[in-house]
């Protein structure tokens, strides 16, 4: 990854400040108006989801490369980490409307239909790391 | 930060021009019951025009002030929802759900005095 940057969340205002570092980043890359907005929403549910089951945790945004059979191609790539209680059942999470606070539970599934990648690493109580990539059309 | 809602003979009229943070969204939330109450207000337009993202907390943000806006006896219609914004919605599986909506203020002004009239 040639350049990263993160973004600490442990109040609402890091919610805030990790979707527009995204969206600067997005603009940068040369996303266009839709993608930045998905890639802001993501960054805006993995950020919450930071603040409100782990209290505290980072996201981090980078521009990330491959090589594919048309050339180079660029992509942003979000890693939210988070050293909170873990997920148990990532299917379950993963299911529409699947919610523990009384939200929609449409984040999770959400960022994945969002993004062209999305992985998820989690261990009971010792956190969480999401990786979701969008790569440039 | 506050979102400022006007008072236009029996309607609200709101624009959204801040970024909607979650304080925000809930003190909005709270401004817009109180305000329909004091004035016994029948319509509510919210134009989103400038609202360039909306995540899952602020559907369902928005989704309760329409129903509850609704219990009180006012209609809402949203309007100026973003195209790109329409469509991350629509990726994210969040439907506004019976919200009646409309291009712009203009158009949301009248949908209103439809609904009412009809
Ligand atoms: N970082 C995390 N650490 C621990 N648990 C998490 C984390 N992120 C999500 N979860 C769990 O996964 C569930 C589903 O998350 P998801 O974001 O899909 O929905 P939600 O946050 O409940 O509602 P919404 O995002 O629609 O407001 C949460 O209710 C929570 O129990
Ligand atoms: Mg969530």
């Amino acid at each position: 990854m040639s350049s990263q940057s993160c973004v600490e969340v442990h109040t609402e205002w890091g919610i805030v400040s990790a979707r527009q570092a995204g969206r600067n980043k997005a603009k940068e890359i040369g996303f266009g108006n839709v993608d930045q907005a998905r890639i802001t929403t993501a960054i805006s549910e993995l950020a919450r989801n930071i603040y409100l089951y782990a209290e505290k945790g980072e996201i981090c945004i980078g521009e990330v490369s491959e090589m594919g059979g048309a050339g180079v191609k660029k992509g942003l790539q979000i890693t939210a980490k988070d050293v909170g209680p873990g997920i148990d059942n990532i299917r379950e999470v993963m299911a529409d409307g699947f919610t523990t606070s009384g939200g929609l539970g449409a984040g999770l599934p959400g960022v994945k239909r969002l993004m062209d990648h999305f992985d998820i690493e989690s261990t009971s109580g010792e956190g969480t790391t999401i990786t979701a990539i969008k790569w440039l059309r | 930060m506050r979102v400022p809602i006007l008072k236009l003979h029996n309607y609200l009229l709101i624009s959204v021009q801040v970024e909607l943070d979650d304080q925000t969204a809930l003190q909005f939330q709270e401004d817009l019951l109180s305000k329909i109450h004091k004035e016994g207000s029948t319509g509510v337009v919210i134009d989103l025009t400038s609202v360039e993202m909306i995540d899952s907390f602020i559907a369902k943000v928005l989704g309760e002030v329409v129903e509850m806006s609704n219990l009180m006896g006012a209609k809402v219609v949203l309007t100026g929802i973003q195209p790109a914004v329409a469509i991350t919605l629509i990726d994210m599986g969040i439907k506004l759900e019976e919200v009646p909506t409309a291009l712009d203020l203009e158009q949301g002004l009248e949908k209103l005095q439809q609904e009412l009239e009809g």
